[in-house]
């Protein structure tokens, strides 16, 4: 890639903002991430999605789970939740059941996602809660110094695999197509555009929807296998992705240093739980059935 | 307030403690449950998941307690009132949740009908080994109310009680039931529904731009919102500062982990739930709860017809323990009894109240069945010598 300088405006004219701002607890910045990182490029992507859906703000709930991904709920200016290592999923199948008006959105990382979580997302997934989980992998344990995790590649050298790790990793759109997700799509940080674009369209999908977004950690991941800094994993995404919307999701499994094979994989229609909850209960009990109201404890 | 009459089975029932369980929390407004199978609880869901969409809720069986136990919270966060319900293994494994619960000051219930353990124990069996893990089972400091319900209808009640006091104080509560209590069946009364209070969520008044979500209030306890309505407030199992953002110094967990155990202080020393008899002249006390507390009735009579000046002190809420009553009888009794279906918990409190003043005669038990009154009345007898 040729350098090139940008041109930038030197003054920010008065009354002038960044349109992410809004959405964001600017009292809590500067954020924990270090230079580099990939996760507030998806933030950005992000809010930019929240703009363009036309969502209703204060209907919108963040759910995180632990690790640096975790931490995104603590900046959005949303209603939100850190909950505990694992268990965001859970926390947001409850908080939407209980109140089915709110877009619950999952935003977490792959270890927290797939290991410790990992069965909490194949039943949500299975059951097509109505949640949108938003996965930042940076193929690594971050937070705690770049340990392996369920999505580390082979070959690569973690601070629990000093030797290279040797054990098979997940392929996360595969497992999610697998489960029954109605929304399967991958992006990397590389890819903004797309990746804004694709979590405005999970947004208004109905059911269990699932974006990926491949990431870089300078700090614990990149730098012990020398592949270089963030910029440097820039340049990689751009040269190694190839967009394959449609693609067969077992044909996306990533490696070290290969192919990433990004897009949409799967978009699809079936019930939700809600839906289904709701037919099987009216088809048995039919008048007899009473729906669930919405924030039951003030009555 | 009232109850919702639609959650109210009013009328005389022949009910197990599981099942009476199940009313009262459909009675206190709960219209949200998470569970996972695992005997001898699993009545209570089972119930709930009959009842709950004629009343108009949700039961949702989770892929695990870890979740069950999570859901719920995620439950109270958008509104509803919300329980989990379980046993011994499935305990252990919502000790995380508890911990949640109560950093986040969560009101929620947690039901637990005790069976033998360690691991998988005995699962149709009674015990009482659980209750240090309901104080102490999840790390950290932080305050809990568990309460020990000895019949079916106290099932009923002191599920109420239990979702009532959650909202007042914004704690997990325990639901210490036993397998004999769970599964004994027996008359339970359910009143009108104008005649049963509930305590309502206490939402906040103030506008979102005043409102500081982990501000508490002079009884200790921050006034509650719900996702949804505006007020983009953040909740995080870190330690916080009022606001509810992380805050990683040390005057923050002092302020705010002393705040999550005395913002229970009245409960403990004012308003401990218990039963007691023929304690004006009792030489000897027997302090137990649960099923245990009936089988120590039957000692406590047996001790009378021999003359010994025997009394009865039946813990209901057993956390906070009612350490301030025990303190108060120990200057004038001669011992305190304590049959418990485990090898001495409780026991350990009574004996820290009583700090030397009487003798603390534990009664042990591995579990598997309840006690023979007669080893109770034995150290009775031994005690008053």
């Amino acid at each position: 890639m040729s350098e090139q300088l940008l041109e930038v405006p030197c003054e920010i004219p008065e009354g002038s903002f960044n349109p992410v701002e809004p959405f964001l607890r600017t009292e809590r910045i500067p954020h924990i991430w270090c230079p580099g990182c990939g996760i507030g490029t998806t933030v950005n992507c992000f809010t930019r999605a929240l703009i363009s859906s036309g969502a209703d703000l204060d209907k919108v709930a963040i759910v995180s789970g632990i690790g640096c991904t975790g931490r995104v709920a603590g900046y959005a200016r949303l209603d939100s939740f850190h909950t505990t290592h694992g268990r965001a999923i859970p926390f947001a199948t409850g908080l939407k059941l209980a109140n089915p008006q709110l877009q619950v959105v999952v935003y977490s990382g792959d270890g927290d996602l797939f290991a410790i979580g990992g069965n909490h997302f194949i039943h949500a997934a299975r059951r097509n809660m109505d949640i949108k989980v938003i996965c930042v992998n940076n193929l690594t344990y971050a937070m705690t110094g770049g340990q392996t995790a369920p999505t580390t590649p082979s070959h690569v050298i973690s601070a629990t695999a000093p030797y290279g790790v040797f054990e098979p990793s997940f392929n996360l759109v595969q497992l999610a197509d697998a489960c029954g997700a109605s929304y399967v799509a991958r992006w990397t940080t590389f890819h903004v555009k797309q990746l804004a674009r694709s979590m405005e369209e999970v947004l208004k999908k109905k059911g269990f929807g699932f974006i990926e977004i491949v990431s870089p950690c300078p700090t614990l991941y990149q730098r012990r296998n020398k592949m270089g800094d963030g910029l440097d994993t820039m340049k990689y995404y751009k040269q190694a992705s190839k967009v394959r919307n449609g693609a067969s999701t077992s044909e996306c499994a990533l490696t070290r240093s290969g192919e990433i094979v990004v897009g949409k994989f799967v978009d699809r229609e079936r019930p939700d739980y809600y839906d289904l909850l709701q037919a099987q209960m009216q088809e048995t009990l039919g008048d007899r059935y009473a729906e669930p109201e919405v924030g039951c404890a003030e009555c | 307030m009232h109850a919702d009459p639609r959650g109210v089975l009013t009328g005389v029932h022949f009910l197990d403690g599981d099942h009476a369980c199940c009313e009262g929390t459909l009675a206190a407004g709960a219209r949200f449950a998470a569970g996972y199978p695992i005997t001898p609880s699993t009545e209570v869901v089972e119930r709930f998941a009959s009842r709950i969409p004629l009343v108009g809720g949700v039961f949702i069986q989770m892929e695990d307690e870890l979740a069950a136990s999570i859901a719920i919270q995620g439950a109270v966060w958008g509104g509803a009132k919300a329980f989990t319900v379980t046993s011994g293994p499935g305990f252990s494994l919502m000790m995380e949740h508890i911990g949640y619960a109560a950093i986040t000051e969560t009101p929620c219930v947690f039901v637990n009908v005790q069976r033998g353990g360690p691991s998988t124990g005995l699962p149709t069996l009674p015990a009482q080994a659980d209750m240090m893990q309901a104080k102490w089972g999840s790390h950290g400091d932080y305050g809990v109310i568990a309460l020990c319900p000895n019949s079916p209808q106290e099932c009923f009640d002191l599920t109420i009680t239990g979702f009532n006091l959650a909202e007042e104080f914004r704690v997990p509560v325990m639901m210490m039931l036993d397998e004999c209590v769970g599964h004994m069946t027996e008359k339970v009364v359910i009143p009108p529904a104008g005649e049963i209070e509930v305590s309502p969520r206490r939402y906040t008044q103030k506008p979102p731009a005043e409102f500081r979500p982990f501000e508490p209030g002079d009884n200790l306890v921050p006034e509650m919102v719900k996702a949804g309505d505006g007020y983009r407030f953040h909740v995080t199992g870190l330690t916080h500062d009022e606001r509810g953002y992380p805050s990683m110094n040390v005057a923050a967990q002092d302020r705010l982990v002393r705040r999550l155990v005395d913002k229970l202080k009245p409960f403990a020393n004012g308003r401990a739930l218990c039963d007691t008899a023929d304690l004006e002249d009792a030489e000897v006390v027997v302090v137990s709860y649960g099923i245990t507390s009936r089988v120590a009735q039957r000692a406590i009579e047996l001790a009378r017809k021999r003359g010994i000046r025997a009394g009865k002190f039946r813990i209901i809420s057993a956390w906070p323990f009612p350490g301030q009553h025990i303190a108060s009888l120990a200057g004038r009794v001669k011992a305190f009894v304590v049959p418990e279906l485990n090898l001495g918990q409780m026991v350990h409190e009574v004996e820290r109240a009583a700090a030397g003043r009487a003798k603390v005669i534990p009664v042990t038990h591995a579990g598997g069945t309840v006690h023979d009154p007669e080893m109770i009345l034995k150290a009775i007898v031994e005690a008053a010598q």
